[in-house]
């Protein structure tokens, strides 16, 4: 047995928390897109392709995440791709976050009064330019401290790619347990470098909170 | 590229599920239930208790808070026998599921108890309520009322999140769905019906949590 001291383990897991965080951007930069392309959908004339979006928030929001990775994991695999555990947490954890993401910000425009488009449209700009010149602006302002604040479910939530295999911090941390036999210390480190990641973004996105009240 | 779905040996494994079912809406059920007590006092102990408490309660907040759900069960259930704490799975589950939903809960209910408006606590004073009265009968029902919402949306977040618990081998519904694709090899659709289930459960739990939540916890 090889003997790891605590340094060591320390060390290893903040080596295995840097695919934590590239996991986390890529769901939320993705999760950002896709969300904003459903949120334009979800304000869009069309009734269907709102219920539609509706539905998509209510799949990704009533289910576990958990499920979602198994689906990703083995649903691209039905298409005879090969699958590797990057590609099917990429895309699951940049689908749920788009979901979130799309409720979150369909409830900051739902805030801004319905004057607002009405006053945009009687100047003669389209939904588009309603969108993008007036609402979003103001929307965009009341939007950011719980898009911060959900930067850490996103964090959270990549957690569970381990189960699929994904070597990230949660995983490294059940390898090393496996080599070391000392699940106390290593699962206390982890949910250490967690609370380092996560901590300051909640104490930001709180501040955030406050100055926009 | 064809694929031929087969939902049919899935729901063939139907004593399975519905077992997986039972132990989720258990889980769920006494975590829900442990969770919320202990929030509430989580919330006097933010609010109203000594300074050390409100300290340590807002430690412990922000500790689970910021941790995964995954990261405290493994915590619980493989690091707390190395402290000499042997836990069976379902225990585990069970402790990991209460710690969490606890800390949640405690600053969900923080919330509406400090929207209390000062003049009612006055008022009880008036009436010589003790501090544990005023608290249990005149913030505690209103405050429940307000956040009930965040409160229904919180356990059902919990109740998702029971799947992880098939991973230290809690028979919940997750497991159940991974025992089945590991004797017929149909990954997709197991999961494909257990995700429906979940969403069944989540849909139902949220129409019964607001039915039940204006009839025992206060109100109207």
């Amino acid at each position: 047995m090889v003997d790891f001291s605590v340094w060591d383990i320390f060390r290893n897991l903040l080596l295995a928390a840097r695919w934590t965080l590239a996991l986390s951007l890529i769901a939320f930069v993705g999760g950002g897109l896709v969300g904003l392309a459903l949120l334009v959908v979800r304000l869009g004339p069309s009734t269907w392709a709102q219920r539609a979006v509706a539905g998509y928030v209510q799949l990704f929001q009533g289910t576990p995440l958990l499920m979602q990775l198994f689906l990703a994991y083995f649903g691209i695999a039905l298409f005879g791709i090969n699958t590797s555990p990057w590609v099917a947490a990429a895309l699951a954890l940049t689908l749920y976050t788009s979901a979130f993401l799309t409720e979150i910000w369909r409830g900051c425009v739902a805030a801004i009064p319905r004057g607002q488009w009405e006053a945009a449209q009687s100047l003669a700009l389209n939904f588009g330019e309603q969108l993008r010149h007036v609402v979003l602006p103001q929307a965009v302002k009341i939007a950011i401290p719980p898009t911060v604040g959900f930067l850490v479910q996103v964090i959270k939530g990549t957690a569970l790619a381990s189960v699929i295999g994904f070597i990230e911090l949660t995983k490294a941390g059940t390898m090393i347990t496996n080599a070391t036999f000392k699940p106390f210390v290593v699962y206390s480190c982890v949910a250490l470098l967690y609370f380092a990641l996560c901590y300051p973004i909640s104490h930001y996105a709180r501040i955030l909170e406050r100055r926009t009240r | 590229m064809r694929v031929a779905f087969d939902f049919l040996s899935i729901l063939a494994q139907w004593p399975l599920l519905l077992k997986g079912v039972a132990w989720t809406i258990g889980l769920t059920a006494i975590s829900a239930v442990l969770g919320v007590a202990l929030a509430v006092g989580g919330a006097w102990a933010r609010s109203q208790g000594p300074l050390w408490l409100k300290w340590i309660v807002g430690v412990y907040v922000e500790l689970i808070r910021n941790t995964p759900f995954i990261v405290q069960l493994f915590f619980v259930f493989f690091g707390l026998p190395a402290a000499g704490i042997k836990l069976s799975p379902e225990v585990a589950s069970i402790i990991a599921m209460v710690i969490n939903l606890s800390a949640y809960a405690t600053e969900i209910i923080r919330a509406g108890v400090e929207a209390t408006p000062r003049g009612q606590v006055e008022a009880a004073l008036s009436l010589a309520m003790n501090r544990a009265q005023i608290f249990l009968r005149v913030v505690l029902p209103p405050a429940l009322r307000k956040v009930w919402p965040a409160l229904v949306s919180q356990i059902i977040i919990v109740m998702l999140g029971s799947a992880v618990c098939g991973q230290i081998s809690t028979e919940e519904l997750s497991y159940a769905a991974n025992l089945i694709q590991s004797r017929n090899f149909r990954a997709f659709e197991a999961f494909i019906v257990a995700t429906a289930i979940y969403l069944a459960l989540s849909v139902g739990l949220r129409a019964l949590l607001h039915w039940l939540g204006p009839r025992f916890f206060f109100h109207g």
